[in-house]
């Protein structure tokens, strides 16, 4: 496949490595915010290539993971309601809230569907006028241009029974969290190339400088994350905090232009909480008052909602980098794919189930014996 | 939902309003909205997000990319193997 075979080739992958291994001479830690790209590097085994002194932590960058518990409970309550059809991104239905999720509620009677693009909804809710449709509008700013266009669409299509249960975050003021937080570790970042590919890369430049951290915009191929490390690895050596495009073909410093103008049309900045993580000012967006007919969270009457997180999971720290998965006492024990206490377990770019799927439990239990 | 793949254009046409078109990837084709790629043109390659195509791959930075990493593995053999295992 063109654009996806050339950044597997192991030639050009050990290459970048020889040269990674010719650049480092002291410990660097790493963050990639993305959970794409976390599983990238599990999969390919590629955090094992590099020399020992590069530790790579993972980040918050899994939509999933971090939507908030109450949203989540917010969710079942309207999937539970009669005469709404619920409409989300498949990796959300096995999402643990209080006590229940998603697939529960379907098991239970109510319409929940999983579509693949937020049109879909939109088109689900035309063909049944007598049903309130919903849509679980959540994700980072990859998701914003979709998730932003089903509303225009309702919209223009003078829908009044669709509307979008809003959770979305952005990735800077995650990294100013990360990086502001006395526990921090992180000394260099690899950045989420679709964000990017979205947002551009005009925002990252002064994190860059506050911090003092090298920031590389990177893909998800194996050459293109290899790529991004050498590109952090060498500015941490050289003692230049640069923010280097390692994902030229897909990522300009305007980034789209397009997708940027109908985000900010449709929503406005808020502040967000992160599940694990906790409130983080200015770090989302939710719909603009103009839109509030197609806001779910108005157009039901949800009442009190009281949320009960797992004890156990410590989610809240991998997303952050202070811990890894395999620090989990419940990690491929209590918790797994089909135990979840964490959406970091279910969630397809989940550092928990990167982890359990590419059997880094087994390899750690061995470990142990 | 953000494994962003990318995918070749080989169809474009409009549907409720909004410009569309068929992706191929790799032979599994699907539908995605082309809004946001509006100079995008049939045989174009295109990182797809949840049915919506949010940016065109730029062939020119790819294979500036590729040559760049390509010379790494020249100077490699050009060193010889002792400073390859290094
Ligand atoms: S293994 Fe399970 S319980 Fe532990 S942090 Fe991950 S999701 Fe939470």
């Amino acid at each position: 496949m063109k654009y996806v075979t050339e950044y597997r080739d192991a030639d050009l992958v050990q290459a970048v490595l020889r040269e990674i291994r010719r650049t480092v001479t002291r410990p660097h830690t790493l963050m990639e915010i993305c959970g794409g790209q976390t599983h990238a590097i599990v999969r390919h085994g590629l955090d094992q290539l590099l020399p020992e002194q590069i530790e790579l932590v993972h980040g918050p960058g899994c939509p999933v993971c971090v939507t908030p518990l109450e949203l989540i409970d917010k969710a079942l309550t309207i999937a539970e309601q009669p005469g709404v059809i619920f409409t989300s991104y498949g990796d959300m239905l096995r999402v643990p809230g209080s006590g229940r999720d998603l697939f529960m509620v379907r098991a239970n009677g109510g319409d929940v569907r999983v579509v693949y693009s937020p049109l879909d909804a939109v088109k689900i809710a035309q063909e049944n006028p007598d049903k309130q449709v919903v849509f679980f509008a959540i994700g980072f700013e990859t998701t914003a241009p979709a998730n932003a266009m089903s509303v225009l669409q309702a919209q223009a299509l003078g829908l009044d029974n669709f509307s979008v249960l809003v959770s979305h975050v952005c990735v800077p003021p995650a990294m100013h969290a990360i990086l502001g937080s006395p526990d921090n570790r992180v000394q260099g970042f690899l950045a989420a190339g679709h964000v990017c590919a979205v947002m551009g890369y005009w925002q990252y430049p002064p994190i860059a400088t506050q911090y003092q951290v090298p920031i590389a915009i990177t893909g998800f191929e194996p050459l293109d994350v290899i790529q991004g490390i050498l590109a952090v690895v060498r500015s941490l050596e050289q003692g230049k905090i640069e923010v280097n495009n390692a994902y030229a073909r897909a990522v300009t410093y305007e980034g789209n232009k397009a997708a940027q103008q109908v985000i900010d049309r449709v929503f406005e900045v808020r502040d967000r909480q992160w599940r694990g993580i906790g409130p983080i000012s200015q770090s989302g967006w939710g719909l603009r008052p103009t839109f509030v007919q197609f806001d779910a969270e108005h157009r039901f009457d949800l009442g009190a909602i009281d949320t009960q997180e797992s004890p156990i999971c410590i989610a809240g720290q991998i997303l952050q980098g202070l811990k890894k998965p395999h620090h989990c006492p419940a990690f491929g024990r209590q918790c797994t794919p089909e135990t979840p206490l964490g959406a970091t377990m279910v969630s397809s770019e989940g550092a928990c189930a990167a982890y359990y799927r590419y059997g880094r439990h087994l390899i750690l239990e061995s470990a142990h014996v | 939902m953000c494994l962003g793949v990318p995918g070749k254009i080989i169809d474009r046409y409009e549907a409720n309003g909004l410009p569309m078109g068929k992706i191929d990837f790799g032979g599994t084709v699907r539908e995605a909205c082309l809004a946001y790629v509006p100079t995008a043109q049939i045989g174009d390659y295109t990182v797809i997000h949840v049915g919506f195509a949010i940016s065109i791959l730029s062939e020119e930075e790819a294979q500036a990319t590729l040559e760049t990493l390509r010379g790494m593995v020249d100077i490699a053999e050009e060193l010889g193997p002792e400073e390859r295992e290094r």
